[in-house]
């Protein structure tokens, strides 16, 4: 068996088993696994209402992925993704409502600005940890709070007071009548079209790049990276910093897309980390994220309609998302299951 | 003749790829086998046949005359195979009784029982002499101390048969000689033991028989007493190979590294090269004899710009390099060979392709305007791995990959092809075969005959003496005396290098000594 049809062939596996596993806890807590699996196909590719809706899901989730296995691909665990995500959103936000501008200018300008945040709040740990060597993973815990109060501090000073920010400028949204008419009425927006395009420079980046070479050379082995004349430092931030950009984008895509504006919150998005799974769902590959990012859209949208068409509670869908991951991540015991089964299959 | 272990006519393939080719080992109890290859000549592979981690596609083992299947290392373990791994297996912060019982633990009462363990630790140590304090902890024993606990454990376990990897790579001098007694004593026990190696003289001092292969094939078995160091490098490499490095006069002329009173310090802040003066020419090798830890690494770093020059001058091409960047020393016309090809030399987890483009990536053709030209990078890769005879699967296989004497191929090729003014050789064929090692000694020396300055630093007294031009010693970070190859002699470079000035010593009858009376070692 070639490795490349191992790998499918362990991620069906997983996403299989972990359903399985998921019918059998329905069937113990007393409700249809046929049913709830339906609810759940019918959540997701049901009419093109759902599929509208679930796209628009899968945007964010792939732009969270992608930072966390760009960094990843180069040497570091980006766990910030979350905060990176909300600073994004609240700049793209902000921009989106406080400036009077031409829509093929605003839009950009909203995005850029989301980047930007995102990368600076990627750029704090880059610094602490190129310079100080501070680890990086607990640095990114402790900005994501830093980044939810101060966000929430922020929305509460522009806004006079309130909980949430003003609705962005018209010239500033990524909703489309276009893709909201073919999916009927859903709010499906062109963001699924900036995430993609961002798998497309990530790929470029890496595999294409002089930059690339360095960050790859640099997160693989940073002492012969310095005897080859290569800046470790610089390297060890910009990669935190386009990481961070990418999560800023993922939090631009719920500012000017879903949402419009930016609520006060008590606790976090769940995206940035759910961003983790993302990744590793793909394999820290871009073509990987997409994959990942459907599959985790999909189950979180769907969900919802469990409950609604089979009465099952929500927690029992997060109970199957989590199995359905923790297959994937313990993908290596059916990695050697198929190598067995291989060996055996080559004896005979 | 009863054998212990014999390996018939084994077979092993990674895909393509044939590892091990229809090989032949039979071992006789109570003998020294040596199993002479060159880096990568497949005995690793043959040898984790027998201990159960490979199973072989061709061929059959037989222990003690009776037909085994080996299908696990616990098989082995209770046939009586025991493995001394070259990178050891053990638990720094356990003690030694703990590292050997662990995984098979003795048991009292639900608890383990260290106690009896440690004792039967301390018998099985007396009987052979291995001189281990059960209760000390791995980290705080020597390197050939743990290798001994590493022996212990196999005997632990009741092993009849010993696989020794490549035992002497870590050891010094003294400690190699202490496990050659050793082995002999486990021998005297009736015990038999396989020996990897590709150093012909451990082989000489130490075996009963060798089973050489090359490239994967079994070549034959010979009986040490009726063959010599050469006729074993010939059938290991498969043609003549020579000692004695050969090389025309030197024609020295322009400098090109000039170093003035050089002072580095270690990351410590303690001064380890204390007011250095070196010059090198175009057209010379210029070796530097020594003790490691007398600066020769800070010395490197320093002119390499890794580390920061606490004062004096280095010039490189008449422009002074002192304190700049690697990479403006690197164009300027240096080109380097790390001591540690792991950590300096290569990105293992890069491919052959990528490591070669390492130091030139960045530069037309391989990149232009921040975009990398792979089909160049491949390209060239292939070219090193063609001129200088990289052998590997192809340039997109990782560098992890290969043995250690390709890896160096690869950092040679890459760091010559960029044609350096200077290159800087730190202990270039440490670890490697005698074909490697002729080839790259063969590689400094055509550096020198096209005009280039070679700066050779090396541990080993004969790698200097063969390959240099001229060789300054270096001790306590200070060039004590720069002698020529042809003037000198092994006792007096040995003198200088424990820190003897040249006119404290005397010849008598033939050998170099010092004055009686007149110490001046510096301290």
């Amino acid at each position: 068996m070639s490795n490349r049809l191992i790998n499918v062939l362990v991620t069906v596996i997983s996403i299989i088993l972990g359903l399985l596993v998921g019918a059998i806890v329905m069937v113990f807590s007393g409700y249809n696994p046929a049913e709830g699996y339906l609810a759940l196909w019918n959540g997701i590719f049901g009419d093109s209402y759902a599929i509208g809706e679930t796209i628009r899901q899968i945007s964010p989730y792939i732009l969270a992925g992608l930072a966390v296995a760009f960094a990843f691909r180069t040497g570091l665990f980006n766990i910030g993704v979350e905060g990176q995500l909300m600073v994004g959103w609240f700049a793209a936000a902000y921009v989106g409502m406080a400036f009077e501008l031409p829509k093929y200018i605003h839009i950009p300008f909203a995005l850029i600005a989301a980047a930007l945040a995102g990368a600076i709040w990627g750029l704090i740990p880059g610094i602490l940890k190129a310079k100080l060597r501070v680890h990086e993973v607990i640095v990114t815990i402790m900005m994501n709070y830093v980044a939810l109060h101060v966000v929430n501090a922020l929305i509460k000073t522009i806004s006079g007071g309130s909980y949430k920010t003003d609705h962005i400028k018209e010239t500033a949204s990524l909703r489309s009548e276009f893709l909201s008419n073919l999916t009927d009425h859903s709010t499906l927006h062109y963001g699924i079209l900036i995430a993609l395009g961002m798998v497309i420079v990530m790929w470029f980046i890496l595999e294409k790049t002089k930059t690339g070479f360095e960050l790859k050379s640099v997160g693989f082995n940073d002492n012969a990276s310095q005897y080859a004349g290569m800046n470790v430092s610089k390297n060890i931030i910009l990669s935190m910093v386009i990481s961070g950009a990418f999560a800023g984008l993922g939090g631009a895509m719920e500012a000017l897309g879903t949402f419009g504006n930016m609520s006060a919150r008590g606790g976090f998005t769940g995206i940035g980390f759910d961003g983790i799974a993302v990744a590793l769902l793909g394999a820290n590959t871009p073509l990987g994220v997409i994959f990942g990012a459907s599959l985790f859209g999909s189950l979180k949208y769907g969900a919802n309609n469990m409950p609604n068409e089979a009465n099952i509670p929500v927690e029992i869908v997060s109970i199957v998302i989590a199995l359905i991951i923790f297959f994937v991540a313990s993908g290596y015991i059916i990695r050697v299951g198929l190598k067995r089964l291989d060996k055996k299959k080559g004896a005979k | 003749m009863e054998y212990v272990i014999e390996m018939l006519n084994i077979t092993k393939k990674f895909g393509d790829f044939t590892a091990n080719d229809n090989i032949t080992l039979q071992l006789e109890k109570g003998e020294i086998h040596a199993l002479l290859g060159e880096n990568g000549a497949g005995k690793s592979t043959l040898m984790n046949v027998l201990f159960g981690l490979y199973q072989p596609d061709g061929g059959e083992i037989l222990v003690r005359g009776k037909k085994v299947a080996i299908t696990d290392p616990n098989v082995a373990n209770d046939i009586g195979i025991g493995m001394v791994h070259q990178h050891f297996m053990l638990v720094e912060n356990l003690t030694v009784t703990e590292n050997i019982i662990l995984g098979n633990e003795p048991k009292k009462m639900g608890m383990i029982n260290i106690k009896d363990a440690a004792k039967k630790v301390a018998e099985i140590s007396k009987l052979y002499g291995l001189d281990v304090d059960p209760y000390a902890k791995i980290e705080d024993i020597s390197v050939g101390m743990q290798q001994r606990v590493e022996i212990l454990k196999t005997l632990y376990r009741g092993a009849e048969i010993l696989i020794f990897d490549e035992p002497t790579a870590s050891l010094t001098p003294q400690e190699i000689g202490e496990l050659i007694d050793i082995m002999k004593k486990l021998i005297g026990e009736g015990k038999s033991i396989v020996l990897i190696t590709h150093k012909l003289q451990e082989i000489m001092d130490v075996s009963d028989r060798v089973t050489v292969i090359r490239k994967g094939v079994g070549i034959g078995t010979v009986i040490t007493a009726e063959t010599n160091p050469e006729e074993l490098a010939t059938l290991m490499v498969g043609r003549q190979v020579t000692f004695k490095t050969e090389k025309g006069p030197s024609t020295p002329t322009e400098e090109v590294l000039h170093i003035e009173n050089l002072v580095v310090e270690d990351n410590r802040g303690i001064q380890k090269v204390k007011g250095l003066n070196l010059t090198v020419r175009r057209g010379e090798i210029v070796g530097i004899a020594g003790i490691d830890g007398n600066g020769q690494s800070e010395l490197i770093e320093a002119i390499t710009g890794l580390r920061k020059v606490k004062s004096g001058k280095i010039s490189l091409n008449n422009i002074d390099v002192t304190g700049k960047k690697p990479r403006k020393i690197t164009e300027t016309g240096l080109g380097h060979i790390p001591q540690d090809r792991h950590k300096h030399g290569l990105v293992l987890d890069f491919s052959v392709g990528y490591n070669a483009a390492l130091q030139s990536y960045y530069q037309e053709p391989f990149s232009k305007n921040g975009i990398m030209n792979y089909n160049v990078v491949s390209k060239k890769a292939n070219e090193i791995i063609t001129d200088f005879d990289v052998r590997t699967q192809g340039e997109n296989e990782l560098a992890r990959a290969l043995s250690g004497g390709n890896q160096q191929k690869l950092i040679i090729g890459r760091e010559v092809v960029r044609n350096p003014d200077l290159l800087i050789a730190a202990l270039p064929t440490r670890g490697l075969d005698v074909g490697a090692i002729e080839f790259i000694h063969k590689r400094l020396i055509e550096q020198r005959d096209n005009g280039k300055a070679v700066l050779l630093i090396s541990f080993e007294l004969d790698e200097v003496v063969n390959v240099s031009d001229k060789i300054a010693v270096i001790y306590d970070g200070e060039i004590v005396d720069t002698v020529l190859p042809a003037e000198t002699t092994e006792q007096e470079l040995g003198l200088l290098m424990a820190g003897h000035k040249k006119i404290d010593m005397v010849v008598v009858d033939n050998e170099v000594k010092v004055k009686e009376g007149d110490d001046n070692h510096v301290e």
